[in-house]
């Protein structure tokens, strides 16, 4: 066998378009808003590179989504690995890209190892890298080993996902890169994880047994509530969208779980609902996670700092950002009639009609996931009225903010865009439905054109449930509702009197913006409330002019990273000290060397005839 | 012709909202041994604020002054889901009873961006503390809005409201969460207090303290509204709609909104507030009652 003599024909079936739509989506934007980014913040040579770059990434995500066979699906993930890599150290002059490259580098390379691993397995089963070979040799496999692969690649792809615990080089990696960089790695590239899944576990892999649901469906739950707890305490507005990005991977796979599950069960209507409504949430997450880390970088852009402590007005100051950030914020919240609210609202009827199917602990089960959707979209609410209200509202907490301008045309151009979008994905839900239920009922492989999710294209429908939901008549009741609301008031009560006036302020002197609610008091009520998880610390520091008086007090709350003290910390901990321990093996000795080259032959003779 | 009488029911629903209000008012003074106003104090507060001049604070922007009509009419439109008194009677392939749930998040969500909007520490104060008590509401919602649709087989609110006859240990006890998901949404007591101005208690007051005249009018009437809606699902899951005429069944409507006023301001004589983390128990406690409904439906009964 020649392992080099492989076939580099590309796939485009349903799965593969999907995803290259979602890429392409997302690309056009970001290209765009890269031309104001880049200029008068990097010299015209780190341009060339981030464009040549930026078009390896691109492709490299591409490929990775077409690939016909394995091989080229490994080689594809590592070039975009290695390509994302080394946009995460674009600003290598910086200590900290450097540091969160290497824990991004690591962690990328644990997950394609664990990839590889399972991927070698299936070689040598099918000897062959072809994917309808490996499917056909996927078939005859011991569910003992089945079982391992199904580890294996939801380890390496879960790595990429971001899922929890494996989550960890997420929030450092994603902030660190180039603002268009970071909506394309939280937007797209972490989906490419989800069509791993998606590839090699449903489609090849086939599903096995029930447990593999139980278990995407819990980590997906946890990564839902560790996601939204971390970002809801950032104070660094990119790392905030990262850890919501975990989040929401979160979601997203609790579709795809939950369709795992229903197939398992012989429900495949549903299942193709549940997936469908998986799916749905990953191109929203693409378009308003896109949209979200381009607002955010225009705000870096025009402010010079993530921290949102130091911003605030930036309504005044950046209208066309706010707007857009606003609507990235809504549909991200599930606010109604975006898009984001079409895609929770159906993954809740798909878990609905999961607890009405099914029996006994079943049942319970499927209803406690409906709640935990239900508790981190009201997080994902509170998280994002504190990005938006404390970055944009009330007054600029610092002289950088207060100077702050409104970005070039054509990065205002690529939020527009995606705004406009998120609009649209709203209110064409039907047909947008229809459409994924076509792609989910292809992954699972069940025929169900006698079903349809939609009603007139105005409403989405479920029929197992009656249950309606249109973002487009909502859309028109709420125009509609304003105009009459305005008019019957002007109307009624004729035109009012407006005077404007001071904040009050209890009667003393006049407020500054040091009056305001800051980000770290706004997240204050969830930090005690969730304080078993967060184990929040803090530190004060008294500055005394004398002893009687304190001229300044310093106030400053943490979070314990849970998973980094007690699982990763650990681990290198002791990677680090057995390196310590092997290190007395090497004392510079040239004796012991030969020694040891000694030892080694003999230990090999005997290998070698050991028969 | 439905769409008149869609219009038609959510208005009467509209003009009763604040009626409700001073009802309630109303039984808390009797009960104290108070005289009280009387029960239309609430029209001639809401068109004593409407006739008013604003003050508007110079830090606010747009958010602010868009941020009522978006309250009121998303509320309004939440109106257009629920049937209140007779079936048939909500406007078709809208929303079912999670839309609804959705649909109140817009009015919360622009509130807590226009108590931020004022630079004033009270707004936030507000704002913070409402997206906590209401990230926690949600769970305890859904799970039983989960609860008696599965009673029904449908998500849709048409049918859970008319379902006579149902009445189950799981649709009881779901009916009792999501009592307390109303307490909650409504700032009633225990969680919240509409009578307080105090600064360091109060909650859905603090984020709408700088709202005056026309505005605050405008949000004190979507609160109205907001309560009748969850005053009409939490009756008609218990007492389900239909089997009379039209008359009958306002007559049926004004009672049941009658009887849960009692107890909403029973409930709101015999306790304090609780402060805010003890608040976070009471949701505990309102979300087990919701896991609750749902064993109790899974076991059948």
């Amino acid at each position: 066998m020649n392992y080099f003599n492989i076939n580099f024909s590309l796939l485009f079936d349903p799965l593969s378009l999907f995803f290259i739509c979602v890429i392409l989506l997302l690309s056009f934007p970001a290209a765009i808003y890269s031309v104001g980014y880049l200029k008068n913040h990097y010299s015209p040579k780190k341009i060339v590179l981030n464009w040549v770059l930026f078009v390896l990434f691109i492709g490299s995500m591409i490929l990775v989504v077409s690939a016909r066979n394995a091989f080229l699906f490994l080689v594809a993930w590592e070039i975009m690995s290695l390509v994302s890599y080394f946009l995460v150290t674009f600003d290598s002059h910086e200590q900290k890209a450097v540091r969160a490259g290497t824990i991004y580098i690591v962690m990328t390379h644990i997950g394609t190892a664990f990839i590889t691993a399972a991927i070698l397995i299936m070689f040598k089963y099918a000897n062959s890298f072809e994917f309808e070979s490996i499917k056909h040799a996927c078939g005859i496999m011991p569910q003992g080993l089945r079982n391992l692969l199904f580890v294996c690649f939801f380890i390496g792809f879960g790595t990429k996902a971001g899922i929890v615990p494996m989550h960890i080089w997420l929030p450092y990696a994603h902030p660190q890169a180039p603002s268009h960089i970071s909506s394309l790695m939280s937007g797209v590239m972490i989906k490419t994880a989800v069509y791993g899944i998606l590839r090699f576990i449903v489609v090849i892999l086939g599903i096995g047994s029930l447990w593999w649901a139980n278990l995407i469906l819990g980590l997906a739950l946890l990564s839902c509530f560790v996601g939204i707890m971390y970002a809801l305490m950032d104070n660094d507005i990119k790392r905030l969208l990262a850890y919501s990005s975990v989040e929401n991977m979160g979601i997203i796979l609790l579709g795809v779980g939950a369709g795992v599950l229903f197939l398992k069960m012989n429900l495949p209507i549903l299942a193709v609902l549940a997936l469908a409504a998986g799916l749905y949430h990953l191109i929203n997450h693409a378009i308003f996670k896109g949209l979200l880390f381009l607002g955010a970088g225009s705000i870096y852009k025009a402010t010079g700092t993530r921290d949102i402590e130091k911003m605030g007005g930036l309504i005044k100051l950046m209208p066309v950002t706010a707007v857009c950030f606003l609507i990235g914020a809504l549909s991200i919240s599930a606010i109604p009639p975006l898009n984001g609210f079409m895609s929770e609202w159906l993954l809740l009827q798909a878990f609905f009609l999961g607890a009405l199917n099914l029996m006994g602990g079943w049942k319970i089960f499927m209803g406690l996931i409906a709640a935990g959707i239900a508790l981190t979209g009201g997080l994902a609410a509170g998280c994002f009225v504190k990005a938006f209200g404390i970055t944009f509202l009330s007054l600029p907490r610092s002289k950088k903010t207060e100077n702050a301008k409104e970005v070039s045309g054509g990065m205002k151009f690529a939020m527009i865009f995606l705004s406009v979008l998120a609009v649209c994905f709203g209110l064409l839900a039907p047909f947008i439905l229809n459409i994924l239920t076509k792609i989910s009922a292809f992954i699972i492989g069940v025929d169900v054109t006698a079903v349809k999710f939609s009603f007139n294209n105005i409403s989405a429908f479920i029929p197992q449930s009656n249950a309606y939901a249109s973002a487009s008549l909502l859309a028109t009741m709420l125009i509609l509702g304003v105009i009459f609301v305005a008019t019957f008031i002007y109307f009624a009560f004729g035109k009012s009197k407006v005077s404007s006036a001071s904040t009050w302020d209890c009667g003393y002197y006049n407020l500054t913006s040091r009056n305001e609610y800051t980000s770290t008091a706004f997240s204050k009520p969830f930090r005690i409330a969730f304080s078993f998880f967060l184990k929040p610390y803090k530190k004060t520091e008294k500055i005394r002019d004398s002893f009687y008086h304190v001229k300044s007090y310093k106030y400053e709350v943490f979070t314990t990273p849970v998973f980094k003290r007690y699982i990763y910390d650990p681990i290198l901990n002791l990677v680090l000290k057995s390196a310590g321990q092997m290190r007395k093996m090497q004392p510079g000795s040239i004796h012991l060397y030969i020694a040891y080259i000694f030892i080694a032959v003999i230990l090999l003779i005997i290998f070698m005839y050991r028969i | 012709m439905r769409i008149l009488s869609v219009l038609l029911q959510v208005i009467i629903a509209v003009v009763i909202a604040p009626l409700v209000s001073g009802v309630i008012r109303k039984i808390k003074n009797n009960m104290r041994m108070r005289k009280g106003p009387g029960i239309v104090q609430p029209y001639f507060n809401l068109s004593k604020l409407f006739y008013k001049d604003e003050v508007v604070s110079r830090n606010t922007s747009w958010i602010f002054k868009i941020t009522p009509y978006i309250v009121l009419s998303s509320t309004i439109a939440a109106c257009f889901l629920v049937p209140f008194f007779t079936l048939g009677n909500s406007l078709p392939r809208v929303g079912d009873f999670l839309v609804l749930i959705f649909v109140f998040g817009i009015a919360r969500f622009f509130l807590a961006l226009a108590g931020l909007d004022a630079a004033s520490a009270f707004g936030g104060m507000g704002s913070s503390r409402e997206m906590f008590i209401s990230a926690l509401v949600e769970p305890v919602a859904i799970l039983s809005a989960i609860v008696v649709s599965l009673n029904v087989g449908s998500t849709s609110l048409e049918a859970i409201s008319g379902n006579l006859g149902g009445l189950t240990v799981s649709s009881v006890i779901a009916t009792i969460a999501l009592f307390t998901v109303l307490i909650a949404e409504t700032s009633r007591i225990p969680v919240d207090n509409q009578e307080t101005h105090l600064e360091l208690t109060m909650i859905h007051e603090a984020m709408v303290l700088e709202y005056s005249g026309r505005s605050l009018a405008m949000i004190e009437l979507a609160s109205h509204i907001k309560q009748i809606i969850f005053f009409a699902i939490v009756a008609n899951v218990i007492f389900p709609l239909g089997g009379c005429g039209i008359f009958m069944s306002f007559a049926f409507f004004l009672a049941k909104l009658l009887i849960i006023s009692v107890i909403v301001a029973f409930i709101e004589i015999s306790m304090a507030k609780m402060r805010l983390f003890r608040a976070v128990d009471f949701l505990g406690f309102s979300f087990v009652l919701s896991v609750m409904s749902l064993v109790a439906k899974t076991i059948g009964i």
